[in-house]
């Protein structure tokens, strides 16, 4: 009887122990499928050609597959989305983390909350209605459609994390260092920008990597608003990100234009990679501090 | 007077400040208002009950989207079934059972990388493994493992933090009348974990139904109505994914706005929920 009852709890153990390492299992599963999907092409394109090509004629009779406008599309969308939406965020994070009464702190976390539940189809609707002849009329374009559209839109939609986690950073900073710099004669404001924001440094660092990450995977908003021409990046030109060019051939793709599709599905999964460890460095160093 | 001795550029300074704070305070909540208003506005207008309750025709060239919206709710409920088990075992292991800080946080981060993925290769992979590997072709089965993978960080991190608040006595009592771990398990830890698994559980919804790029290449673009088990065996398209198909290669916008409008309406919904939730059990615990 007692024999039989370790015996189960044995069983039990390791079923739980399975279950704890289905995080594990997955992670490997992805990075398995995309290193073995994302080779083939890369070998028979070669490593150079491949990246650095810049241009893209994947359905053309004599086939190019470089992905260099894509690269840089990504970089530039997520560099101009941070630029735009990092401030915006930061000083709203201030704004509602040391002087907003309760009552608006309590109304803004939930105004969030749902800026972060929106669907990001429906960002692309509303930038395909609202901004892209916005900027068709204002900059004069034949087509709105644009990488100005799209870093837009991608600001929009990194400013819930970036504003979550720079105020969660600068609630954690102790309270003596704000007293003691205002017992020292410094005026409330001051004491937020030249005390608490660099105490807090680290956690808002992890807030504009972690606004990177978002900007950089995002596929279905970016598709709506940035026409997807293959086009090397140009403020007012219709572009096509990493994720955008898995996204709009995958639905026609064969041979080795898909696996081209897989291979560039790589290329975003290793800038991914590279943005989680940051933002794993600047979190582990933020919770030390 | 303190203020008297401030100088003219500090003073400078600090109402530059202020107004910069006030300003992007201002644009964004001017932006969350915006949006649902617009959205709001365009959309409710073009709903119906003719639209909600009948299927696309191409004879009379009607659209309907009942059978997106069974598509999102056998998709929403097909991971949540599958995802719970995982989840919740995976942190039941986690803070129950793991005695090596190694694995504790290779586990940890593995959850952690999961949700820095982007949708996209989710639904990549999903494709690859699901669709084509296990042979389930595109269907809503498919789309519901992959969003079970997606889902899974979320679950586990839910649960995990109420497991933590679980106090030590209540397992330490249970062992002392000699129960085994797994009896102490049964009746004593999941029973007080139940919020957040709730909460878990909303979080995901909201997620499933946001959820369109991962969704594209596993679940299909399809409209026919199904019922549960023959549904999850074909392809489908959720609303999102049917907002996306109809805005972007169709061109109505009408019916892009509508569906735009009950995500709107969900998604403020699910918030609402949460909060409440949130509320209550907290409530509960401080009793």
């Amino acid at each position: 009887m007692k024999h039989k009852k370790q015996w189960m709890e044995t069983v039990i153990h390791g079923v739980f122990l399975l279950l704890g390492l289905i995080t594990v299992g997955c992670v490997l599963l992805i990075t398995v499928y995309l290193v073995l999907a994302g080779i083939p092409a890369l070998r028979q394109i070669g490593l150079a050609d491949f990246l650095l090509g810049d241009t893209w004629a994947s359905t053309a009779s004599e086939a190019k597959f470089g992905i260099l406008p894509f690269i840089l599309t990504s970089v530039y969308g997520t560099a101009g989305a941070i630029l735009l939406g990092v401030p915006i965020g930061f000083l709203t994070a201030v704004y509602l983390a040391k002087v907003a009464p309760p009552t608006v702190k309590r109304v803004a976390a939930s105004a969030v909350s749902l800026l972060a539940g929106i669907p990001s189809v429906v960002y692309g609707l509303v930038g395909m209605m609202v901004l892209v002849p916005a900027i068709r009329t204002v900059f004069g374009l034949p087509d709105g459609a644009s990488l100005l559209a799209a870093i837009i839109v991608l600001a929009i939609m990194i400013l819930p994390s970036i504003i979550n986690v720079s105020i969660t950073a600068l609630e954690a900073v102790p309270k003596e260092y704000e007293d003691a710099s205002l017992a020292l004669g410094a005026t409330p404001v001051e004491t937020y920008f030249r005390v608490s924001v660099p105490a807090a440094k680290s956690g808002i660092a992890a807030a504009v990597v972690l606004g990177v990450g978002r900007a950089i995977g995002e596929a279905m908003a970016v598709m709506m608003v940035s026409g997807n021409a293959p086009n090397m990046p140009s403020l007012f030109q219709s572009v096509r990100f990493l994720t955008t060019a898995v996204a709009s051939e995958m639905s026609y793709s064969s041979g080795l234009q898909q696996q081209a599709l897989f291979s560039i599905a790589l290329v975003l999964f290793l800038f991914i990679m590279l943005i989680n460890a940051t933002l794993n460095f600047f979190l582990k160093r933020s919770k030390e501090e | 007077m303190p203020n008297q001795q401030i100088s003219g550029r500090r003073k400078a300074y600090i109402a530059l400040m202020k107004t910069l704070m006030l300003v992007s305070f201002a644009l964004t909540g001017a932006l969350v208002l915006f949006l649902t208003v617009y959205v709001l506005w365009k959309g409710v207008p073009n709903l119906s009950w003719e639209l909600l309750s009948t299927q696309p025709s191409y004879l009379s060239g009607q659209i309907g989207i009942l059978p997106d919206i069974l598509n999102t709710v056998y998709l929403i409920l097909a991971s949540l079934v599958l995802v719970l088990p995982l989840g919740v075992g995976a942190a039941v292991y986690l803070t129950e059972y793991a005695r090596n800080q190694r694995l504790v946080a290779l586990i940890e981060y593995a959850a952690e990388t999961l949700s820095g993925i982007p949708s996209i290769i989710y639904g990549l992979v999903g494709m690859l493994f699901f669709c084509q590997f296990l042979n389930l072709q595109t269907s809503l089965l498919a789309g519901a493992l992959t969003l079970v993978i997606m889902n899974l960080p979320t679950i586990m991190r839910t649960t995990q933090e109420s497991l933590k608040t679980v106090p030590q006595s209540y397992r330490e009592g249970a062992f002392g009348l000699g129960a085994g771990k797994w009896r102490v398990i049964r009746t004593v830890v999941l029973p007080n974990c139940v919020d957040g698994v709730i909460t878990g559980c909303i979080l995901s919804v909201g997620r499933i139904l946001g959820e369109s790029a991962a969704l594209l290449f596993t679940a299909g673009f399809a409209h026919a109505m199904h019922g549960f088990v023959s549904g999850l065996g074909s392809a489908g398209a959720s609303l999102t994914v049917a907002l996306y198909v109809y805005a972007k290669e169709q061109g109505e916008f009408g019916v892009a706005f509508a569906i735009a409008a009950i995500l709107m309406g969900l998604t403020l919904l699910i918030q609402l929920l949460a909060a409440l939730v949130g509320r209550h059990f907290k409530q509960r615990r401080s009793l």
